[in-house]
């Protein structure tokens, strides 16, 4: 069994926002008076993260999953709740939380920006307290893991947005942290580059069994490293769980495309009974149910002289999209 | 041990800093000649006689004012714009979750920019004593100590006044608007423009409990050779240094839970 890593209870957030109306008038009268309302942009969440896992914060923009990861590694202080992360209250920022997490922003960065990535790694592992031996050790097989080489000699404004977000990894992991917090970390980069982020910090995970909270716009992201997300709605949590569990929910049929030998066979399997979504020639897209599918397609290959089929998965960022607008999702 | 560890951290920054620096260093040649300002004043006071009726003679101003442009070139302080800066970019997140205030960083900053400065500093003082040989002169080790020591405590002070008022961003978002504010007495108080004891008496009866005059003043008249209470002078500026430290601390830590990390 393993143990939770992260435990938030009852946790909310609000922020004073002052409001000013359009035109001369308004700027005149927020000169004088200024018009602020507390928003609350976090609503009484509560979840547990265990060690090693990797949780995926789903959400439209503005939906709350950069103020729940600001609050968790520390840098913003909670209105109410209260939120533990490896034993530690984040915000106190002891210097033992600090050594055991870290914060990675898509697009921004803690790079010196006229000097080489290597300078910058250094300066954290002293900041770290790593000494200069071990640092060598741990840069060289970071530097592997991500592929980078001369680009750690090259001044940081000369690099690609990919080979800078490696850079930016690697100084974000130099201290070798327990829990990773990622806020978009593949923002803006191109798909091989994405593919390889992804690749390393599932590798990562596998080597060193940290945990990961990440949030991201890309369904790819999501998909391929989160067993487990956490969808937020106008900053309440909407579903919490496995995230093969809310696409079947989400999705309970697929679509079969039958390439059938004869026009004959494709008319006599259009009207079998099936759910056809549409017929041209000899080649039928039919609708099945997730729990019929193997029975369904035994019948279909049994009974009808079938020369190609395709199933197709829906499109994974129309089910997530659906979440994103959801308030609750009962599974 | 804490120390040792905290001294590791400090010292790469600086050389890390100081890489920084050098990328930049037209830019710092450039602000060093900005910092001409004693040499117009001085020109002033000459060529109208006003030193005459504080009885310091022309060679003991011109030292006084080579002083504090020396002073002032590395005791210069920005922390409340880079700070402000930072905070309204949402550059210093990354910062507040590493194991080190962020104001070490920008301290290291001013460190490894001063350094870089000394060259052109020097490069300038060579060129003043061409124009004005009668005003070379070679204060003794001790004093010389004591001058880096004190232009190093004003430099702290400085630094701390303005940490604090960068603070403020955590509140108000537009620190650098009262640090503007604050700007005014210490250009006009700390002797840049004129020395403190050319000041009517009034003004000189309130002005050594304020921190100003030991900012340029005091560490200038100490290395160009002038009359000046040395104990007292250092004391005032440690004791301000007591003074401005807790209330730096306290304001951080009561800052910090009002970051809202905007920009990120």
């Amino acid at each position: 069994m393993r143990q939770s890593i992260i435990d938030v209870r009852n946790l909310s957030k609000s922020f004073d926002i002052s409001s000013k109306e359009p035109g001369l008038k308004g700027t005149i009268k927020h000169f004088f008076r200024r018009q602020t309302k507390s928003l609350k942009v976090i609503k009484d969440i509560s979840f547990e993260i265990k060690e090693g896992e990797i949780v995926g914060f789903l959400g439209a923009n503005g939906a709350g999953k950069t103020t729940i990861l600001k609050m968790l590694c520390g840098l913003i202080y909670p209105t109410e709740g209260s939120i533990l992360v490896s034993g530690y209250l984040p915000f106190r920022r002891k210097e033992n939380f600090l050594k055991n997490i870290t914060l990675i922003m898509g697009q921004k960065q803690q790079l010196i920006w006229d000097l080489p990535p290597i300078e910058s790694f250094y300066l954290n592992a002293s900041i770290y307290d790593i000494d200069k031996f071990e640092a060598k050790k741990r840069i060289k097989r970071l530097s592997e893991m991500l592929e980078i080489d001369e680009e750690l000699f090259m001044p940081v404004r000369k690099l690609s947005l990919g080979q800078r977000m490696k850079s930016e990894l690697l100084a974000a992991l130099i201290h070798e942290p327990n829990i990773l917090f990622l806020d978009e970390p593949t923002l803006g980069l191109d798909i091989n580059a994405q593919r390889n982020l992804r690749k390393f910090l599932q590798k990562y995970n596998k080597e060193t069994n940290a945990t990961i909270c990440l949030t991201s716009h890309y369904m790819k992201d999501i998909t391929s490293l989160c067993k487990r997300v956490i969808c937020v709605h106008e900053g309440a949590i909407s579903y919490d769980g496995k995230l093969d569990l809310l696409l079947k929910k989400l999705s309970p049929v697929k679509e079969i495309l039958i390439v059938c030998r004869s026009e004959e066979d494709a008319i006599k399997l259009e009207n079998s009974g099936f759910t056809v979504k549409n017929k041209t020639k000899n080649e039928v897209t039919i609708k099945i149910e997730n729990y019929s599918i193997t029975s369904s397609l035994k019948t279909i290959l049994n009974n009808f002289d079938i020369e190609d089929l395709f199933i197709n998965e829906p499109p994974i960022d129309e089910v997530i999209g659906e979440v994103l607008i959801k308030k609750d999702y009962d599974i | 041990m804490i120390f040792n560890l905290i001294n590791r951290k400090i010292f790469t920054l600086l050389k890390v800093q100081y890489s920084n620096m050098l990328e930049y260093r037209v830019e710092i040649a450039l602000w060093a000649i900005s910092g001409i300002i004693p040499f117009f004043m001085l020109n002033i006071w000459t060529n109208n006689n006003l030193n005459e009726s504080i009885n310091i003679s022309d060679v003991l101003l011109s030292r006084y004012f080579l002083c504090a442009f020396f002073v002032r070139q590395f005791s210069v302080v920005w922390v409340v714009f880079s700070f402000e800066e930072d905070s309204l970019m949402g550059k210093v997140s990354p910062y507040l979750i590493q194991p080190l205030n962020p104001f070490f960083r920008y301290f290291a900053q001013h460190l490894a920019e001063q350094i870089t400065r000394f060259p052109f500093a020097v490069i300038i003082a060579f060129f003043f004593f061409i124009f004005n040989p009668e005003s070379i002169w070679m204060p003794n080790l001790g004093i010389l100590l004591l001058s880096i020591l004190s232009t190093f405590l004003s430099f702290l002070i400085q630094f701390l006044i303005q940490s604090i008022v960068a603070c403020l961003c955590f509140w108000t978002e537009k620190a650098s608007s009262i640090e503007r504010l604050l700007f005014i007495p210490t250009l006009f108080l700390s002797g840049l423009l004129a020395p403190v004891v050319s000041f009517p008496a009034y003004v000189k009866s309130w002005i050594y409990f304020t921190p100003f005059p030991y900012l340029i003043d005091f560490p200038a008249n100490l290395l160009s050779g002038n009359e000046t209470n040395i104990s007292g002078g250092l004391s005032m500026q440690i004791l301000w240094i007591f003074l401005l430290f807790p209330l730096f601390k306290k304001i951080w830590s009561e800052g910090t839970k009002k970051y809202t990390a905007m920009g990120s």
